[in-house]
């Protein structure tokens, strides 16, 4: 199966999106070769805004861009979300101005660089700010699909990307604020976001060997939340619920489901993600066996849960 | 408009500031007189903008960065045409246009929610960018505080103006020397401002007297340096007006009692 990181969709997405739109202007913070938007740097260097090692300056210029009618993308490493925090919350959402945040290398699959570099934190930093839209892509496909939304949408945006080559799926329709049914089942439902979906979907078929028929949910959008498929799965699973995310399990995905489905007939609910920790430098693969959020991890816990 | 006239303008945005601090019992008249003459100049002397048509992409923009400062703008605004004097009545209170601290979605003439310290100028920075990205040959005007000058985000800001040319962004300094907890020099010297200025890029004007009108408007009209962001250093007074608030740090972010207001008005009549 063909690989891509989210990243380098994010990159591909802002050129396209460029050609289409000339008010879509690219604002980078010296990592134009991380973050992937050296792509749109070549293609529209008329239109691309280097800020230096400077990203709180960043936000703020990209709001003031914003006033003047532009739409700017702003991008830098998700770890960076709370240094930017009060940039993004009064700078952009508080006056609900029309940025846009593609913040990557999010969670341990970052690796090598190590804990202080790996965002465990940024969906619950931004999904509590009022105004903010939160997108969490879980391939290259809906990646593409989720700049182009950020782009129509009047008002903030935080996509969220990975580092790591991850499995690129056929593209499914997409609505923004609608999380997608990955697989139908009937004895548990596994809600996940992001590139976890590769390892859901893995810890699903070991499952269903098992003989144990888990329906998976994946959520492009973190906030708004469709708390309406949150519970209709809820209920057509007989209320046992797991949710998989690669963030804390402290505001994030987890949470989001909880505050969906409280009180809507949950027999059983367990978050899997990180447990309120930080993480360390290693190989991706060998990090994700670490913190448990590899496929057969993640079917034993759900099987031993159930 | 004749400096008699905008010296007038300028006790009547003091009187605001006065009476609407009084009546909420709030706010930060202290910084906000020492900068009301450079508001002053700016909306009745120097900016284009027009009231009747407050989101016309063509008016010169302000950011108020130190925007504690808001009941200096409110006073200035609402002498502009932007709205009554009946909103003073609802200063800092529930469903007021005039929140604690300028909000953009909420009060007519204000182009950037500020009061979080270093975001105004960076902002203006964005907007000035914007306007040369789009070829508008509008002006950005932004007035900073010196205890603001604290803020790295300041220099960041400044750093990009300089990088990006904005001979299209004028900053404004109102160097009152005092902050909530003392002077400058007692809570964190600034060090020598005008010089940190220039080798950031600026080209600097400072103002002896940033309370007089004409030296302030001489400033403001002095012609753009071409390539280079424009940094005018207004030495001001703390409390410019009111002589029991003159140079005190005290009325930083305390609002005047009845008794005190009387007094202020008075001072400031004609």
């Amino acid at each position: 199966m063909e690989k891509k990181a989210v990243r380098v969709a994010y990159g591909e997405a802002l050129v396209k999106l460029g050609e289409s739109n000339p008010k879509v202007v690219v604002l980078d913070a010296d990592l134009a070769s991380a973050t992937m938007t050296n792509a749109f740097k070549k293609a529209y260097p008329d239109r691309f805004y280097d800020c230096g090692i400077a990203e709180a300056n960043m936000v703020d210029m990209a709001a003031g861009m914003s006033t003047m009618g532009l739409i700017p993308f702003c991008s830098t490493f998700a770890v960076f979300a709370g240094r930017n925090y009060d940039q993004i919350r009064n700078g952009v959402c508080y006056p609900k101005f029309n940025v846009k945040f593609g913040f990557s290398h999010a969670g341990i699959t970052l690796g090598e660089d190590g804990g202080s570099h790996q965002a465990i934190e940024d969906i619950a930093l931004m999904r509590v700010l009022p105004n903010m839209t939160v997108f969490v892509p879980s391939d290259a496909n809906e990646c593409y699909q989720c700049v182009e939304a950020a782009a129509a949408i009047e008002g903030p945006v935080f996509i969220r990307t990975a580092r790591l080559a991850t499995p690129v799926y056929d593209p499914r329709p997409f609505t923004p604020g609608k999380g997608v049914v990955i697989r139908d089942g009937k004895d548990c439902v596994i809600f996940t976001c992001g590139i976890m979906l590769e390892h859901t979907m893995e810890a699903a078929e070991i499952l269903a060997s098992r003989g144990i028929d888990a329906a998976l949910v994946s959520f492009h959008t973190l906030k708004p939340f469709d708390d309406t498929l949150a519970c209709e799965y809820t209920a057509r699973c007989g209320g046992k619920v797991f949710t998989v995310e690669e963030h804390s399990i402290i505001g994030g995905l987890g949470d989001a489901v909880a505050s969906a489905i409280i009180g809507k007939g949950v027999v059983s609910f367990e978050k899997i993600g990180i447990n309120d920790e930080f993480g360390q430098s290693g190989k991706p693969a060998d990090l994700l066996k670490e913190y448990g959020l590899t496929g057969p991890q993640i079917a034993d816990r759900i099987q031993a849960g159930l | 408009m004749d400096i008699q006239s905008l010296e007038s303008r300028a006790r009547q945005v003091r009187r605001n500031i006065i009476t609407m601090t009084a009546k909420a019992g709030a706010g930060h008249p202290g910084g906000s007189l020492s900068c009301t003459d450079a508001l002053v100049a700016l909306y009745f002397d120097v900016m284009n903008v027009d009231p009747a048509n407050d989101k016309d992409p063509n008016r010169d923009r302000f950011v108020l960065s130190k925007g504690h400062a808001a009941p200096a703008l409110y006073g200035t605004l609402c002498e502009r045409g932007y709205f009554g004097r009946e909103e003073f009545d609802h200063f800092r209170q529930l469903h007021g246009i005039l929140q604690g601290h300028p909000d953009t979605k909420k009060c007519p003439g204000v182009d950037a929610s500020t009061g979080s310290l270093g975001q105004g100028i960076s902002i203006a920075v964005g907007m000035a960018l914007g306007a040369k990205h789009i070829g508008s040959p509008i002006h950005v005007y932004t007035i900073i505080g010196d205890g603001e000058s604290q803020e790295g985000l300041v220099w960041e800001a400044s750093m990009a103006a300089a990088h990006y040319k904005l001979d299209n962004l004028t900053v404004i300094l109102d160097h009152n020397g005092m902050q909530i907890d003392g002077t400058n020099d007692e809570v964190m010297s600034l060090g020598d401002i005008h010089a940190k200025a220039e080798a950031f890029g600026y080209d600097v004007i400072e103002v002896a007297d940033g309370n007089d009108m004409k030296q302030v408007l001489d400033a403001l009209h002095a012609p753009a340096c071409p390539g280079k962001p424009r940094y005018i250093l207004l030495n001001t007074l703390k409390g410019k007006g009111v002589s029991f608030m003159e140079g005190q740090v005290g009325w930083h972010g305390k609002a005047p009692n009845a008794e005190q207001a009387e007094q202020a008005l008075k001072e400031l009549e004609g």
